[in-house]
């Protein structure tokens, strides 16, 4: 800590950083455009102008540029001076003169970086007299819209792209005052973190197109802050709703999880919760079809139902919260209670939460990742099984070589200089998948193969950082590899393991833990990461044991049985002919869900389900943090959160009634003692800033009479939120609220995405208040953990079958946003991939129509080539409509059809 | 009067063959260097004054001595020869590329091995053609005869030397733009600290150098520091190519003293006016100075004396202005200049500079107002040292400044008389 | 059906033979370009992508570098390139009266081509011969100490 003066005033402050963030830091309002917290400073715009002094008695000064300019003990600057001051709006002024009067059209007002440092600069008449440069627009794909006019050159959209996310197909042409910022020729952006462009570019050069179907001002929009549903990182987000329909998704910033950023998954995959797909309204099957019932007399017919029927069962969903999946499991009693996925997913999530309950190793959040300077992948592709933790590892990536920066004394926050010295290397990172995969590009070393043979690498690993003997029958070229592997992570500061259930290998997953255990072992500071599959795959796990085979196998020959399905298609889980089987068991088939699906037309009574915009509640993600995500408004028709609905079906007069969210959390907890955490992770319902709620609306929040004034013209009280400290308006408090349940960031001059800068206890830092979220697995002081003893068979190949693997696409393996529609453009074709030797063996070329067989079901895809599989093995998009049902791994036949 | 830099230069345009180099004494200077350590090498020119002959004046042997050096430093250590000469007005290294390509060559490898660099360059600008085929030839010929490559006349010290062609863009004349130049990016500059002696190339210890700089370093190592402070006027140290271009009777360039007058350059060596021409003013280092006028023509052309009056000696290569030529215009060409060789990167520079040319558009085309003089004064202002990212704007506002200072009511009748009065 | 490629192994060996000397690949990104020009006399979007293939970088990166510098021709031009010097001294010495003159001769205005694809015509800035402007390049060839009169006798060399 030093002492800087700032206008005359001292301040203690991290010597660490530049003094622009310094002065953000302590509040002070100083513009700028080129720094960013997460892509540190270029010294671009020259925005950010102070006057420096040599000391108390130099009196002129010299204008620098804070962000360039580092914290040195007794540094004097001015951000007040006039000189700085007119400096910084004639810099204003001179971008205006390109800058096109869009603002009543441009997306970007009201929430627009440049309006903001326009006012705070107080540049406000033009002298400029003469023309304007203008450029061509570029399609870009369906999630940005490009307006090149608005652009002001600060460089950061290429920063974040190229230089953050490893993105290659956006960059800067020409010079002079025509640079301009797009793709080589148009065409989709290929970059999976595209989306954050629109947050970064300060102006509306690039906005949100899926926004702009039916484009909000900021101002006037109804914003919660929740948790992106699309995967298990659970990122954390702000939906924001309009008359009934959510139009957009932004980061919500949780300085431990996702930082500043979101994929294009999280953030352009929400488009489902409008479709026309969406149950709206209860539904009961009468006369063979269903049609629409009143939702009172619903839930009276299925509490009779539940009375009377001897076997009720329920099937709970990863998709689903906490508190959803609980009060499913309290309604049919926990032994009758199944997980909706399959038995080896659940059994390898379950392997997964007891490695991490064991404690042994630390089990690093999203951002924790990016310090880790050596990274081994066990099985995981993982651009898209966990999109985000690819931002975290490409940083991560830079550890070892930044490491010569910082000999050199060049301080962090100056990423130009430091780049120069890193250029394009990389610290060491090894993958070992079952293909190629994007993220090769920065690895050290691939090695493609079998889960079977990952795993025995993972041994092979395990035993060279023990010292022990070879395995045998391990071949020379493994053993290589291993030894380079294991020396690379023992020499690292903190050397990170990573795998995940995507390959259905059991052993994959104990041979990483086997490794991060070998190292804890040897003294070093390793972190271990599981993928999982869906946003509560963990929580789920956590308060079930059985699972879905369980349930289908299960002889039973009762009559009158009911099902009760939560969030679940079961035709995406298990294959159509034991489906139809095992629904044609029950008399009753009463499904809770969101959108129209295969299972909903098999249901006797269907309730309309909240997907995460009309529901509150629990999950738990990769790392063990649970987080809550909040409703963002109450829809005008049927639709609730699944646990109100459950809780609806609980009452009668043996079961006390639960009031609200809270209790319903104080009875989880209650049965789930190890869950207790999940109580404080955000303020009770109850909570009051003084005496006022939380607003999920800006003050400026048009409408609110008007929205209505079709069937009434009286203004209506506004909906209360019993479940929650906000509120459904825009009366409140007007401060900065706990972080956990902040709905939107703005502040006084800051209307833009930059305002969470307010909301930090030091810019890029945590949050006033801590990021959000409860971890629930920390490392155990003498853990007793102990290594697994599976080490599997090499794999065999075997001569007339194919072992066939799941291959994952960030868009379309996931259920829901695959039905978004500009999502849905991003979807590939479905395939049946295979190796280019094993292909020019059975004379099967690219495009050929194949034919495989899955318990006795057809399936036939046109053939994809080269990326790279092993030999013998197949690989099939998951998730994909084609491929619904489908179980990995599996041998099939291989054929090749004539004539199609 | 000594001429170490010209002497040998022949008149036919033709270059020196390395025989004829080496018959007037070359490559002696790179033997005796080799017998001394680096750091004997960086205390010599440090001590001779040698300052840099690209228009920066910064003391060489001072840059040469912030290299890290030793065993741990980052390697390999990159020496370059910035022949990239784009500044309008200036035809200096021209002469010297052309004309004795070895005597630089041999001031690279002792500049390398003062700094133990193992790579070097000469980064040469796409339209000296002659240069470049005379440079290559010089390089290859310094290969075989063992002036470069592995082993240099037998010791342990390593170099090699190529040449890169740029490929346009006047900022890649900025050391650190050049760098990225070399490193086959686009030419922005790099903001210091860290210089590049610490992080240059490719991240590593590097020195860029003038190619008049680098040409004088065989001769101060030869006759010594003391020699080449004698050789100048004033006390800065060496001789000075100047030139003059414009309505001279003689245009051309002339090895003086460093600090001889600027009088002495136009009357006597440029031959003053050509007939029918008066004087009126001159810019003394190249487009990029402020403008002089009579009251300033005695003063020395050294650094320090020219800096002292408000203007930069730059290049030394002088731009005369005459009585018939409007002021207006001239700037005007020179803004233009600077704005479409902007590199795009910082705001003043690429919003600020097209503003002024459109500015001085107006008043050459009669459109001009009187607001667009002060809007002229604000931007010499906003585009000062300090406040841009690189010294090409601030240097682009030298003569705008200079030439609102002196040429005040030629500005102002563009405005009152609507139209340029020299039409 | 393949495409032909612009670039011939020769050109493609060229330029392997240049980026063994840099560090790394992408280093030689603008050497590369140069090759390509000086084969084919300027670079196509389809040279920039077999370009990106050789180099191991995104067709972007590469465009990036090759739309920044002046000399590197993203349109064809003809078969002699005329660059005529437009900075300060000359221009104090008599330049206007050159394009002008140069302009009208052609038919054509700087960033043209003549319509039998002899000549193209662009600025180009100071080239270092101020003591005998106005001056221009034509190919590789520089002509100093221009007047209107002896233009015609320039252009003529030039078929």
């Amino acid at each position: 800590m030093v002492k800087v003066f700032i206008d005359n005033k001292a301040y203690e402050v991290d010597d660490s950083k530049n003094m622009l963030e310094t002065c953000l830091s302590l509040g002070l309002n100083l513009p700028y455009f080129c720094w960013h917290p997460a892509l540190g400073s270029v010294g671009a715009c020259r925005e950010c102008a102070v006057v420096k002094y040599k000391d108390e008695n130099d009196k002129k000064g010299k204008l620098v540029m804070a962000c360039l300019e580092p914290v040195v003990n007794n540094i004097r600057i001015s951000i007040e001076a006039l000189e700085a001051h007119q400096f910084r709006a004639g810099n204003v002024e001179a971008l205006m003169t390109n800058h096109p009067h869009d603002c009543p059209v441009c997306d970007e007002g009201g929430e627009c970086h440049l309006q903001d440092m326009t006012v705070m600069t107080g540049h406000n008449y033009r002298r400029y007299r003469f023309k304007k440069r203008t450029h061509t627009n570029q399609y870009l794909g369906p999630f940005i819209n490009h307006e090149m006019n608005r652009c002001i050159q600060c460089y950061r959209c290429v920063r974040f792209y190229k230089d953050y996310a490893g993105g290659k197909d956006l960059d800067v042409f020409a010079a002079h005052d025509d640079v301009y910022f797009g793709r080589q020729e148009p065409g989709v952006l290929e970059n999976e973190f595209s989306g954050n462009l629109v947050e970064v570019c300060p102006t509306g050069v690039f906005t949100d197109k899926t926004l702009k179907k039916h484009y909000t001002r900021k101002w006037d929009l109804t914003d919660a802050p929740s948790i992106c549903h699309q995967c298990a990182l659970g990122c954390n987000t702000i939906a924001s709703e309009r008359y009934g329909s959510i139009r957009r998704i932004l980061s919500r910033y949780n300085g431990d999880v996702n930082g500043y950023f979101l994929c294009d998954r999280g953030r352009f995959g929400y488009e489902y919760v409008n479709s026309e797909k969406r149950i709206l309204t209860a539904s009961k099957k009468q006369n063979g079809t269903l049609s629409a019932i009143n939702k009172e007399q619903a839930i009276q017919e299925i509490r009779e139902i539940i009375k009377v029927d001897k076997k009720i069962i329920g099937i709970g969903s990863p998709k689903a919260s906490l508190e959803s999946n609980f009060l499913l499991s309290q309604l049919v009693g926990a032994e009758n209670f199944y997980a909706g996925i399959t038995s080896t997913e659940g059994k390898l999530i379950q392997l997964v939460v007891e490695i991490m309950k064991g404690g042994k190793v630390k089990i690093p959040s999203l951002s924790e990742v990016e310090g880790y300077d050596a990274v081994f992948i066990l099985g995981e592709d993982v651009t898209n099984t966990a999109p985000m933790l690819v931002l975290s590892l490409r940083q991560a990536a830079k550890n070892k070589p930044r490491e010569q920066a910082v000999a050199m004394k060049i301080p962090e926050w100056n990423d130009a200089a430091v780049r120069d010295v890193v250029q394009e290397a990389t610290g060491p990172f090894y993958i070992a998948t079952a293909h190629a995969t994007k993220l090769d590009e920065i690895a050290t070393k691939t090695y493609y193969a079998h889960p079977d043979n990952i795993a025995r690498l993972g041994y092979a690993v395990t035993n060279k950082i023990n010292q022990q003997p070879t395995i045998v029958d391990s071949d020379e070229e493994t053993e290589a590899l291993a030894q380079s592997i294991s020396n690379a992570l023992l020499a690292a500061k903190k050397p990170l393991i990573i795998s995940g259930t995507s390959l259905y290998n059991e052993a994959i997953i104990q041979s990483a833990a086997n490794i991060a255990f070998a190292l804890m072992d040897k003294g070093k500071n390793p972190g271990l990461v599981y993928i999982v599959p869906e946003v509560n795959s963990i929580g789920l796990s956590m308060i079930s044991h059985q699972f879905l085979e369980d349930i289908y196998e299960k002889p039973n020959k009762d009559d009158d049985k009911t099902a009760i399905i939560l969030e679940t298609d079961l035709y995406q889980k298990m294959d159509k002919h034991n489906t139809d089987t095992f629904l044609n068991q029950y008399t009753n088939v009463i499904v809770l869900d969101y959108l129209h699906n295969a299972t909903c037309s098999e249901a006797t009574y269907i309730l309309p389900a909240g997907t995460f915009a009309e529901a509150d509640g629990t999950v738990i993600n990769n790392e063990g943090r649970a987080q809550r995500f909040y409703q963002v408004h109450i829809p005008e028709n049927d639709v609730k959160s699944s646990w109100k609905w459950l809780q609806d079906l609980l009452m009668n007069n043996s079961t006390p009634s639960v009031k609200n969210f809270d209790e319903v959390i104080e009875s989880l907890v209650e049965v789930f003692p190890e869950l207790q955490a999940i109580k404080s992770i955000a303020p009770d319902s109850d909570f009051r800033e003084g005496t006022q709620k939380i607003p999920r609306e800006p003050h400026r929040y048009s409408g609110r009479t008007a929205m209505h004034a079709n069937t009434h013209v009286s203004e209506s009280r506004p909906p209360e939120d019993p479940d929650s400290a906000l509120s459904f308006t825009m009366e409140g408090y007007a401060g900065i609220p706990p972080s956990a349940i902040t709905p939107f960031y703005w502040s006084p001059g800051w209307n833009s995405v930059q305002a969470i800068n307010k909301y930090q206890i030091e810019v890029g830092g945590p949050l006033h208040g801590g990021n959000p979220g409860k971890r629930l697995f920390e490392p155990i002081e003498n853990s007793n953990a102990i290594y697994f003893k599976n080490n599997p068979l090499p794999f065999s190949p075997r001569k007339q079958e194919w072992l066939a693997l799941p291959l994952y696409h960030i868009f379309g393996s996931e259920e829901l946003s695959a039905q978004s529609p500009a999502l849905k453009e991003r979807i590939p074709k479905a395939y049946i991939a295979l190796n280019n030797n094993d292909a020019l063996k059975a004379g099967i070329a690219e495009g050929n129509v194949l034919e495989i067989l899955f318990n006795g079901e057809k399936h036939r895809l046109p053939a994809k080539l080269s990326i790279q599989l092993p030999e013998g093995i197949i690989g099939l998009p998951k998730g994909f409509i084609e491929t619904a049902g489908i179980h990995f791994p599996f041998w099939t036949t291989l054929n090749r059809l004539n004539n199609v | 009067m000594e001429k170490p830099l010209t002497e040998h230069i022949k008149n036919d345009g033709t270059s020196l063959s390395l025989m004829e180099y080496e018959n007037a004494g070359g490559y002696q200077a790179l033997r005796k260097a080799l017998k001394l350590s680096p750091e004997e090498i960086q205390k010599i020119v440090k001590d001779s004054g040698l300052k840099g002959r690209g228009g920066a004046g910064f003391s060489t042997g001072s840059k040469w001595g912030l290299v890290p050096m030793g065993k741990d430093v980052p390697t390999p250590k990159y020496f370059i020869a910035n022949a990239d000469e784009m500044e309008p007005g200036s035809f200096k290294d021209r002469l010297l590329l052309e004309g004795n390509p070895h005597q630089l060559i041999e001031g690279i490898i002792i500049g390398a091995y003062a700094i133990q660099a193992r790579f070097s360059y000469v980064f040469l600008r796409w339209a000296y053609h002659q240069a470049s085929k005379v440079i290559t030839q010089a390089i290859q010929q310094a290969y075989e005869a063992g002036y470069l490559g592995e082993n240099i006349l037998g010791t342990d010290f390593h170099l090699d030397m190529s040449m890169h062609i740029s490929v346009g863009r006047y900022i890649c004349g900025e050391e650190t733009a050049l760098l990225n130049a070399l490193e086959g990016k686009r030419a922005n500059p790099r903001s210091k600290p860290p210089f590049p002696v610490v992080s240059g190339l490719f991240g590593k210890p590097t020195v860029v150098n003038n190619v008049e700089t680098l040409s004088n370093v065989p001769h101060i190592i030869s006759k010594g520091a003391d020699w080449f402070k004698k050789l100048s006027i004033t006390d800065e140290g060496g001789t000075k190519l100047y030139g003059a271009s414009g309505r001279v009777k003689k245009p051309g360039l002339w090895e003086l003293p460093l600090g001889t007058s600027l009088r002495e350059i136009l009357e006597v060596h440029a031959g003053y006016m050509q007939n029918g021409y008066n004087f009126k003013g001159v810019l003394p280092g190249g487009g990029s100075t402020d403008f002089l006028t009579t009251i300033h023509l005695d003063v020395p052309m050294d650094y320090a004396s020219v800096s002292k009056i408000g203007s930069r000696l730059g290049t030394g290569t002088i731009i005369v202005l005459d009585d018939k030529t409007c002021p207006v215009g001239m700037v005007r060409n020179l803004e233009h200049f600077f704005a479409q060789e902007s590199c795009g990167w910082c705001t003043p520079c690429r919003e600020g500079l097209p503003w002024t040319a459109k500015l001085l558009d107006a008043l050459e085309s009669g459109n001009g107002i009187m607001e667009d003089l002060n809007i002229l004064a604000s931007h010499v202002h906003y585009m000062a040292p300090g406040k841009t990212f690189c010294a090409l704007a601030p240097g682009a506002m030298e003569p705008l400044e200079s030439a609102l200072k002196y040429f005040k009511e030629d500005f102002e009748k563009h405005v009152h008389e609507h139209k340029c009065p020299w039409n | 059906m393949t495409t032909e490629k612009i670039l011939t192994s020769e050109e493609v060996k060229e330029i392997q033979k240049i980026y063994q000397h840099f560090p790394l690949k992408s280093a030689a990104c603008i050497e590369g370009l140069k090759v390509v020009q000086k084969y084919h006399g300027w670079v196509s979007d389809e040279a920039i992508k077999e370009l990106a293939e050789i180099l191991e970088m995104s067709p972007a990166a590469i465009d990036s570098a090759a739309t920044y510098y002046s000399l590197i021709f993203r349109r064809p031009v003809g078969r002699h390139v005329i660059m005529v010097c437009d900075s300060v001294s000359c221009w104090i010495m008599g330049y206007d009266k050159i394009i002008d003159c140069l302009k009208n001769k052609l038919g054509i205005n700087y960033g043209e081509t003549t319509p039998d694809d002899r000549f193209t015509l662009l600025p180009i800035p100071c080239l270092g011969t101020c003591d005998h402007a106005p001056a221009m390049i034509i190919d590789e060839y520089l002509h100093n100490d221009l007047i209107t009169d002896n233009l015609d006798t320039i252009l003529e060399k030039y078929k």
